[in-house]
């Protein structure tokens, strides 16, 4: 068996170094009752050709995103990684490592970690940023976590512009700590009132920006009343792509901002791994959850870094933990560092006009072929209202080779308001050629 | 000590490079990446457009390249060296899984293309859970959670769910001492009181105080086994049915399964959740701290209450129940995150599951096992053994064979990366003094773990024999050598920010 | 010999008329190392005898410091919130925690002198 170095002579010579006479006999505090005598039944071991033929054929049966028109957001956004990307992170020194609890040995992740938390703050204009946590949706469920402590109070209001995913997942977080959740209804319009249902036990209140209609608006009034209140503001984003085009959260008063960092560096994944994004202002740092690197120096006054403030986390405080998560999406976190590294300041921005020119080409078309957008504003991602349900024509669609995006029934069924839209996303990787055939294919539905 | 003979002008040592940081290389205007003029149009932003620069650095290709090897350079990796962390499991991360995971009918799929397109990868995730209740003896799997500690929190929630279901308030969980602090963390999120268990004088949960402790008010009680002190807890029958008999749930973490993978199925321990994370006993990359996959198994008892969205095979094929009302007679107690679940893991698990085969997973763990007890027999004399053996698959000593050499296991630990080893795990369990936690893993040869017990007899020799000044002085063959963790605590720089100095003269 | 009055858990008692200043012994801030961070009650808090107060922290370790005594919160050092090593540098002085208006000052009664508290601490280590 390729992985496993020890031969039969070794195993003998060894159980005599022990003094066992088996290695069954290792396995004396296993009940007899319950040792098995014999190999569970499932396949016997294989070579890397018979693995790799079985999993490719598995891969075959799928659509990939790449080889049709692809119109699919809603959280999981499709963009061009480059080639080096991939490579740098698979180097076994970044890929092999365990978690840098040893600063000595592991320099080379805590740096960057601290240049991954310097990119996250920048770009989401806020003070810091954690290492990375599971997804967006969990970053957004334990921000709310995070808001209750900083606040001591205890109830959270959800915006009806929030991925519905991320609000089953804050609520289900939160389902045991006497915690009252406020859901908004859908705002299919955009005219939602959310500081009207800001109360006084209220911890924070939770946007998207985009929302998961696409749309975009100012925060900073929603912020101030928050803050008049004593509540926090956390803005969700699905797609951080966007911050290379739009003000960023904390230039309108964001306390927390929790993403999903995902499209950059990082492939689709069929929803994961992905790389949750956390930055908030720095009198909250201790109360963040997560993994932080931090700067110091070395005996000998060196410049170097270290994980810091860890006594927030679950190995030292045990149930007093501002958090039970025990991990970060570190090679995600790389991917994610390496990709805007290379895009830098003008590749960054450059890429999100990209994607926004598209988009309104996209729009324009749409006008153009009698097609309704619900949004009238956007970065990426359009709401279209069909002539009727969008799930079927997706499906439709898909059989002609096209993946047209995501009908909002797929995350919300059984609401009629929401039946006929379907969510379109455009980003750098659709030619205009995809652009035709996807509008050619709904003009029919519309 | 390294002497001024040996510095250099630009502070490298050879193959040793120093590297500034990325924000430190910025020459405005450059870029790695070459994009196209986006199309003239009007902005839809609503007046919202980023009117600052952001300040992110600009580079070239081959200089982000070389930045990232080169930071890759200063870490310790599997892949390099061995790396003996106790309830760690660093064992060989093949690279079929890698290329098996970047197959573009796997890595570039969108998690809500419609069914019919992605029926492979369902039949992928459906393949991997018969894989995983097959091993483990339960009859249900909950594929989405993230990682090992999200695993938990899975795992507790629907205990507390199912637990609610028949009118159950019960609110207490039992953890040993010995426990991750995982545990107490995830059960404060469930909303429960932590009880500590103590162990007894054999390593393992004391069963006369857990079932003194248990009563109608105890939800669940959290044991790992094999358990952090590396033995197999021999009495966990018996605890199985004191706790059910009590009316709780029994949750087992299974950080430890790599042990027991085709000998022991924990279904037949009476358990009636068990976390696995797949990096450990399944060889995902650990990548320097994540991503990890933490897929929960199931008893009969609970499996009605597990999380959405699961895969169930139809007559027409996988599908995917996402929602509550499609849910049959299930009660989902909810969602852990946006979607199904780490499925680029799945992946690695997989390809990794049907390398070894059911023959080789069995003959891995009983590797991993007689590994650890070469490493207990040859190295109980020279280091204080914390429990008498056989041990499962790691070892644990304590420090008192260091006593009055005034090395702690810090310094010995630092010693040990000038040797060319990373530490141990370190003052963990908890529950003896200055614990020394060894986790060889199937993965190290024989010659490789007889290099490592000649150089830990070689360290405690140094140790006793009054070399106290070298320990503390450790490592000295290192990128950096000890860093300064107060003052990075006292006074946190958690990001880089451009100098003040610079920033007026530009202005 | 001082004034102080200590804890079993390791807190020192300063009494002024009903104001009761408290922080951490020296023995308390040896065993924790290097102090990186406290955290400190509200001013205005009610806190009950052996119930939750503050936190310090070292590199590697989080410890609740106890209400040795049942009142409010008048005063708390703001100082230890930008050095922290007071409480490392001068246990007993700069590095007070906070102070606590008493509501029953019997429960001095029970604590010790700094000469029993130092032979409790030697039956300790």
């Amino acid at each position: 068996m390729r992985y496993l170095p020890l031969t039969e002579a070794d195993r003998r010579d060894m159980l005599v170094v022990i003094g066992a006479p088996s290695v069954d006999s290792l396995f004396s505090d296993v009940p007899d009752s319950v040792h098995l005598a014999e190999p569970v039944d499932l396949p016997a071991h294989q070579g890397e050709l018979e693995v790799e033929r079985a999993l490719t054929a598995m891969a075959a049966e799928n659509m990939a995103a790449g080889s049709v028109p692809f119109f699919l957001g809603a959280g999981a956004y499709r963009h061009h990684v480059p080639a080096s990307v991939n490579h740098l992170i698979q180097r076994g020194e970044f890929l092999t490592s365990y978690t840098p609890y040893q600063p000595e040995v592991s320099q080379g992740t805590l740096q960057y970690l601290f240049e991954f938390q310097t990119q996250v703050a920048l770009i989401t204009g806020m003070d810091v940023a954690n290492a990375s946590m599971y997804d967006g949706a969990t970053s957004c469920a334990e921000a709310a976590l995070m808001a209750r402590r900083v606040t001591r109070k205890a109830d959270v209001v959800l915006s009806g512009g929030l991925h519905p995913h991320y609000t089953e997942t804050t609520e289900t977080l939160l389902k045991f700590l006497d915690s009252t959740i406020d859901v908004l209804p859908p705002d299919i319009d955009g005219n939602e009132d959310i500081a009207a249902q800001i109360a006084d036990g209220t911890a924070c209140v939770v946007v998207q920006y985009p929302d998961m209609f696409g749309r975009v608006r100012d925060l900073q009034p929603i912020a101030d009343a928050c803050h008049d209140a004593g509540a926090l503001l956390v803005v969700v984003m699905n797609e951080v792509v966007a911050l290379g085009a739009l003000k960023p959260p904390g230039d309108m008063g964001a306390d927390i901002v929790a993403a999903e960092g995902r499209s950059i560096g990082n492939p689709l994944n069929f929803g994961g791994p992905y790389v949750g994004l956390f930055a908030a202002r720095e009198k909250y740092v201790r109360q963040m959850p997560g993994r932080l690197a931090g700067e110091t120096v070395d005996v000998d006054g060196k410049r170097g870094w270290v994980l810091t403030l860890s006594t927030r986390e679950q190995h030292i405080r045990r149930e007093k933990a501002t958090s039970n998560i025990c991990t970060n999406s570190g090679l995600c976190a790389l991917a994610f560092t390496i990709h805007l590294s290379l895009l830098g300041e003008d590749g960054f921005r450059r890429l999100a006009a990209i994607n926004h020119a598209k988009t309104v080409q996209l729009a324009d078309r749409f006008a153009a072929a009698g097609i309704e957008v619900v949004n009238d504003t956007f970065f990426n991602e359009l709401t279209v209202r069909l002539a009727e349900p969008a799930a079927p024509v997706v499906d439709r669609l898909a059989v002609e080779g096209i993946l047209a995006g995501v009908p909002v029934s797929r995350l919300r069924p059984g609401d009629d308001a929401l039946t006929n839209l379907l969510l379109v996303a455009v980003t750098e990787t659709v030619t205009d050629d995809d652009m035709d055939r996807l509008c050619a294919a709904l003009k029919e539905a519309a | 000590m390294e002497g001024n003979s040996t510095d250099t002008y630009t502070g490298n040592r050879g193959l040793r490079l120093e590297e500034p940081l990325i924000f430190e290389q910025d020459a405005p205007g450059r870029s790695g990446v070459d994009l196209p003029e986006p199309p003239p149009v009007q902005s839809r932003l609503g007046g919202l457009d980023r009117p600052d620069a952001i300040g992110l650095p600009g580079l070239s290709e081959p200089q982000v390249v070389r930045h990232y090897t080169r930071l890759s350079q200063k870490n310790y990796a599997i892949d390099a060296g061995f790396y003996p962390l106790g309830s760690c499991t660093m064992k060989h991360n093949p690279r079929l899984n890698e290329k098996m995971a970047r197959l573009p009918g796997f890595a570039d799929l969108h998690p809500l293309q419609p069914e019919a397109t992605v029926q492979g990868a369902l039949r992928l995730i459906d393949t991997l859970a018969h894989w995983i209740k097959t091993l483990t003896g339960m009859p249900a799997v909950a594929m989405s959670p993230a990682a090992g500690a999200h695993g938990e929190l899975c795992g507790l929630m629907t205990a507390r769910t199912a637990l609610e279901a028949r009118g159950d308030g019960r609110k207490r969980v039992l953890v040993p001492d010995s426990a991750h602090g995982t545990n107490p963390a995830t059960a404060a999120i469930c909303g429960y009181a932590v009880e500590a268990i103590p162990l007894n004088d054999r390593g393992r949960v004391d069963l006369n105080a857990l079932k003194d402790a248990l009563d109608e008010d105890v939800a669940a009680f959290m044991l790992t086994n094999p358990n952090t002190c590396g033995l197999f807890e021999d009495e966990i029958l018996e605890q199985a049915q004191a706790v059910h008999d009590a009316g709780a749930f029994f949750y087992c973490d299974g950080a430890n399964f790599n042990a027991i993978v085709g000998r022991v199925r924990p279904g037949d321990l009476g358990i009636d959740c068990m976390h696995l994370n797949l990096h450990k006993t399944f060889s995902t990359p650990h990548g320097g701290g994540g991503p990890g996959s933490g897929p929960v198994v199931l008893s009969e008892a609970l499996a009605d209450y597990a999380p959405r969205p699961w895969v169930v095979h139809g007559e027409d094929g996988f599908s995917l129940v996402e929602h509550e009302d499609e849910a049959a007679q299930a009660a989902p107690y909810g969602r852990m995150k946006a979607f199904h679940g780490q499925m680029g893991m799945f992946v690695r698990a997989l390809a990794y599951m049907m390398s070894h085969g059911s023959d080789g997973l069995r003959q891995a763990s009983s590797d991993a096992v007689l590994n650890a007890n070469y490493l207990l027999a040859s190295l109980s004399k020279e280091l204080s053994l914390a429990y008498d053996g056989p041990c499962m698959h790691e070892v644990l000593f304590d420090d008192g064979f260091l006593k009055g050499t005034d090395v702690t296991t810090l310094d010995f630990a630092k010693a040990m990366i000038d040797e060319g080893f990373h530490p141990m795990t370190m003052y963990f369990p908890l529950v003896v003094h200055g614990a020394l936690l060894m986790e060889p893993t199937e993965t190290e040869s024989r010659e490789s773990l007889d290099q490592f017990i000649e150089t830990m007899r070689h360290l405690a020799k140094r140790a006793k024999d009054g070399d106290a000044q070298a320990f503390h002085d450790a490592p000295v063959h290192t990128p950096r050598r000890r860093l300064d963790e107060t003052a990075a605590a006292r006074r946190p720089i958690l990001r880089w920010r451009p100098d003040p100095v610079q920033g007026e003269a530009a202005e | 010999m001082s004034d102080l009055k200590y804890s079993k858990e390791h807190e020192w008692i300063r009494l002024e008329d009903d104001i009761a200043t408290v922080g951490i012994s020296n023995f308390a801030q040896e065993q924790l190392g290097d102090v990186v961070f406290v955290e400190l009650p509200e001013v205005g808090k009610q806190v009950v005898q052996n119930g939750d107060a503050a936190v310090v922290e070292s590199v590697k370790a989080a410890s609740e410091v106890y209400a040795p005594l049942t009142g409010k919160i008048v005063e708390v050092n703001a100082a230890l919130e930008e050095d922290p090593e007071l409480v490392n540098q001068s246990p007993t002085g700069d590095g007070w925690f906070m102070k606590i208006r008493l509501s029953d000052a019997s429960q001095l009664d029970g604590m010790m002198d700094e000469a029993a508290y130092n032979d409790f601490t030697a039956s300790q280590s």
